[in-house]
C-alpha cells in the first residue's frame, strides 16, 4: 500500500505569538515548531495500517517553511519511511497548500491507496485541506474521524457528530481521511528511531516543481492583530440575603446588555 | 572555543526524553514514591524508546550514544523523577564495567540481552562496614579449581529485588588492598545469592534498595571482568564515565524544581504583587539560575572530555560534587519559595528536596569528590 501522510509544522502551543510589524503575518524568527498535534494521529494510524498491510510504504508530505524540518523528521522518527517537503512561505492559503500536496503525490509517481491527515491544523483552524485536496484528487473523503477499519478494498469511518453522536462512513479506497483526537494514542519517537530517520530520504521541491503559482493565492493575509486584552472579571457580594435579590437582576441584565450572552 | 550548540540529533534526542519524562513519568513520581513500589511498567516504555543502557555500543545492539548524549538523556530522565532515573542509571553502573573492560564474548554474553528486551541490573560495590573507603571491601573471591567463589555482604545495592545480572566487587585478597579487588558478573538465579528486604528511605523511594548476601556462590573464571586484581582500575573508571550521568540527574530534578519555584513565584501572590515581584525571592531565583547553568556547563564538559579521549577524574568530580550541592540546594530554596505549602506532600517540591538529598551520598559523596579534587590538583 502507497499510504501518504499530510502534516503540517506549527509554533507550539507554548509560542507567544507576535504579528509582524506590517500585520501580514506572525513572527516566526524565534517560534519552536511542532508537528501539528492533529496529525501525530494521522502518522500513528498509517504506522498501524502498515502494520496491517505488509510491503507497505509511508511517505509523508509538507507544505511550509524551510527553516526548520522538525515535523518531517519527528514523523519520519515515529517511524514514516520518506519524506517530501514543498518549500514554501509559512503563511500559504489551504487552497494553495491542497494544490501543491496533490502535485506532489502525482510527481512521486506513487498512486495513493490512503492519504491520512489531521482534521485540522492547531495554528491557523481552518480545517480546509483534506476537503479541498480529496475534491482535487476525486476522492472520498470523511473528517473528524474517531474509528478507523480496512474492509477489503475500502475503509469503514467512524466520525464525531454534534451531541456525540457517531457516524459510520464507508469509503473507497483511495480516500482522505482526517483524523481526530480519540481514534488512537500517538506512540513516541524512539531514540533509534530518531537517528534512523536522519538517513531517511527527503525530496525537496518547490512550489513550481509541484505545480503552484502565486496566482493561486486565494487568501491574502493584511491584518494580523493580538485579540483585546480580556478585562477582568466582575465579582457580586450576595452573602447578605437582603441584597440577593437586587444581585441577581445586576448579574441578569450585565449577562444581556454587557456580555450579551442572554 | 568549541561551541556550546547540541547537534540537532541532541535537541531531538532532548526533546524525546524530556517529552517522556513531562508525560510518562512527572505525572506519576509522587504516586510511585508514596507507594514506594519500582515502577516497573513506566520503565519498560522508557526501554522500549531507548532510554536505558545507553552505555552499550552498536555491535552489541545497543544505539551507540555518546556519554554527552547520555547525560542529555540522563539529565531530561531525572527531570520526571530522580527515583525512577536511579533505578535507570544503576543500570548503565553495572553495564559500564563490562562494556569498558569486558572481552567480546562477555560483552555478547551480557549486554546483548538487554538489547533485546528490558533487564535490570545492579553495581555492588559498597558493604556494611564499607562506603566510601571502598578499597577495604571484605567481600572474598577466592580461587576453586577452574571456578572462583564468592562470599560476604554487600549493601544499599540499587535494582537488587529485580536484578538479571550483578556486577560484584570482591577482593581475591584483603591484604592487598585496592591491588586485590576483582569485578565478577554474577547472573540472577545462581545458587547462594540471597537477597534482603527492601530499604525505606527518605528519597529515590520508587527505586528498589536493598542488602545482599553471597554464600558460597560458585563463579565461573569467564565471569571475571579483566583479570583478578583489576577491579580498582575498573571501578574508577567505570566511576568516571558515570559521574556525568549522575552529575546530569541533579541538574535534571533541579532543574525541575526551579521550573516549579518560577511559576509559583509569578502566580503567588503576597502584600499586593506577585512573588516574583519581590526581591528577596528574585535573588533566590537568579541564584538558583546560576547554579543551573554552571552545573549544566560542568556535567557537559565532563561527559565532551570522555567523548574526546581525555582524562575527566577532575572535571567529573566538579561535576558530581557542584550539581548535587546546587541540586540540593535549589530544591531547598523552591521549598522555600512555596512556604508553607512547599512543605506539604500535596505539592511537588519537598519531595525534590529529599530525593537532591541522596544525589549528594552516592556514587561518592559530595566529601569524596573533593578529595578526589585535592588529590588531582596537589599532584
Amino acid at each position: 500500500m502507497n499510504i501518504f501522510v499530510c502534516v503540517k509544522q506549527v509554533p507550539d502551543t507554548e509560542t507567544k505569538v507576535v504579528p509582524t510589524g506590517d500585520g501580514s503575518y506572525i513572527e516566526t524568527n524565534s517560534i519552536k515548531w511542532i508537528l501539528n498535534p492533529y496529525d501525530e494521529f494521522a502518522v500513528e494510524q498509517a504506522l498501524q495500517v502498515k502494520a496491517a498491510n505488509s510491503g507497505s510504504t509511508i511517505t509523508v508530505v509538507r507544505v511550509g517553511g524551510v527553516k526548520d524540518t522538525e515535523a518531517l523528521r519527528t514523523a519520519m522518527a515515529m517511524g514514516a519511511d520518506e519524506a517530501i517537503l514543498i518549500e514554501a512561505g509559512d503563511n500559504v492559503d489551504s487552497y494553495m497548500t491542497a494544490k501543491a500536496i496533490k502535485g506532489a503525490i502525482e510527481k512521486s509517481g506513487k498512486n495513493p491507496d490512503l492519504i491520512l491527515t489531521g482534521k485540522q491544523a492547531i495554528d491557523d483552524d481552518c480545517l480546509q485541506v483534506p476537503q479541498l485536496l480529496a475534491q482535487m484528487l476525486g476522492m472520498p473523503s470523511v473528517s473528524v474521524v474517531v474509528g478507523f477499519e480496512q474492509d477489503g478494498d475500502g475503509y469503514v469511518l467512524k466520525r464525531e457528530i454534534e451531541g456525540g453522536a457517531i457516524e459510520v462512513y464507508s469509503a473507497n479506497s483511495p480516500a482522505v481521511v482526517a483524523c481526530n483526537k480519540g481514534l488512537n494514542t500517538p506512540r513516541y519517537p524512539s531514540l533509534p528511531g530518531i537517528i534512523k530517520a536522519k538517513r531517511k530520504p527527503m525530496e525537496k521541491w518547490t512550489l513550481s516543481d509541484v505545480g503552484v503559482a502565486d496566482s493561486d493565492r486565494r487568501v491574502n493575509y493584511s491584518n494580523f492583530q493580538l485579540p483585546p486584552e480580556k478585562p477582568p472579571g466582575k465579582k457580586f457580594e450576595a452573602m447578605d440575603e437582603g441584597v440577593q435579590a437586587s444581585v441577581v437582576s445586576e448579574v441578569v441584565n450585565l449577562l444581556r446588555t454587557e456580555a450579551k450572552v442572554i | 572555543m568549541t561551541d556550546y550548540n547540541y547537534a540537532p540529533e541532541q535537541v531531538e534526542i532532548r526533546e524525546a526524553a524530556l517529552k517522556f519524562a513531562k508525560n510518562e513519568m512527572l505525572p506519576r513520581a509522587g504516586e510511585f514514591d508514596q507507594k514506594q513500589e519500582l515502577p516497573l511498567e513506566i520503565l519498560t516504555k522508557a526501554w522500549e524508546l531507548g532510554l536505558v543502557n545507553t552505555c552499550i555500543p552498536t555491535e552489541y545492539g545497543g544505539a551507540g550514544f555518546s556519554t554527552l548524549d547520555a547525560v542529555i538523556i540522563s539529565e531530561s530522565l531525572a527531570y520526571g523523577c530522580m527515583g525512577m532515573n536511579t533505578a535507570i542509571m544503576a543500570n548503565d553502573l553495572a553495564l559500564l564495567p563490562i562494556a569498558l573492560f569486558g572481552s567480546d564474548e562477555q560483552k555478547k554474553r551480557f549486554l546483548t540481552p538487554f538489547t533485546e528486551s528490558y533487564k535490570i541490573a545492579s553495581f555492588c560495590l559498597t558493604e556494611p562496614e564499607q562506603g566510601s573507603d571502598a578499597a577495604s571491601i571484605k567481600t572474598t573471591l577466592k580461587k576453586d579449581g577452574d571456578d572462583y567463589i564468592l562470599n560476604g555482604q554487600k549493601m544499599w545495592i540499587t535494582n537488587a529485588g529485580y536484578a538479571d545480572l550483578f556486577v560484584v566487587y570482591a577482593t581475591i585478597d584483603p591484604s592487598l588492598k585496592h591491588k586485590g579487588i576483582t569485578a565478577c558478573v554474577v547472573e540472577k538465579g545462581t545458587k547462594g545469592i540471597e537477597i534482603g528486604k527492601a530499604e525505606h528511605k527518605m528519597g529515590h523511594r520508587c527505586s528498589d534498595t536493598r542488602a545482599m548476601n553471597f554464600n558460597n556462590v560458585r563463579i565461573p573464571a569467564e565471569n571475571i571482568l579483566m583479570k583478578a586484581g583489576s577491579g580498582w582500575e575498573i571501578a574508577k573508571k567505570t566511576l568516571d564515565h558515570s559521574r556525568p550521568l549522575v552529575a546530569a540527574s541533579a541538574l535534571g530534578g533541579a532543574q525541575c524544581a526551579f521550573d516549579h519555584a518560577i511559576k509559583y513565584a509569578k502566580e503567588r501572590k503576597q502584600f499586593g504583587k506577585p512573588l516574583a515581584k519581590h526581591q528577596a525571592i528574585q535573588f533566590m531565583l537568579a541564584d538558583m539560575a546560576i547554579k543551573l547553568e554552571n552545573s549544566r556547563n560542568l556535567v557537559h564538559k565532563a561527559a565532551w572530555l570522555l567523548d574526546e579521549g581525555k582524562e575527566n577524574t577532575k572535571i567529573a568530580s566538579f561535576a558530581k560534587a557542584y550539581a548535587a550541592d546546587s541540586c540540593m540546594e535549589i530544591t531547598t530554596d523552591a521549598v522555600q519559595i512555596f512556604g508553607g505549602y512547599g512543605y506539604s506532600v500535596e505539592y511537588p517540591v519537598e519531595k525534590l528536596m529529599r530525593d537532591a538529598k541522596l544525589i549528594q551520598i552516592y556514587e561518592g559523596t559530595s566529601q569524596i569528590q573533593r578529595l578526589i579534587i585535592a588529590r588531582e590538583i596537589l599532584n
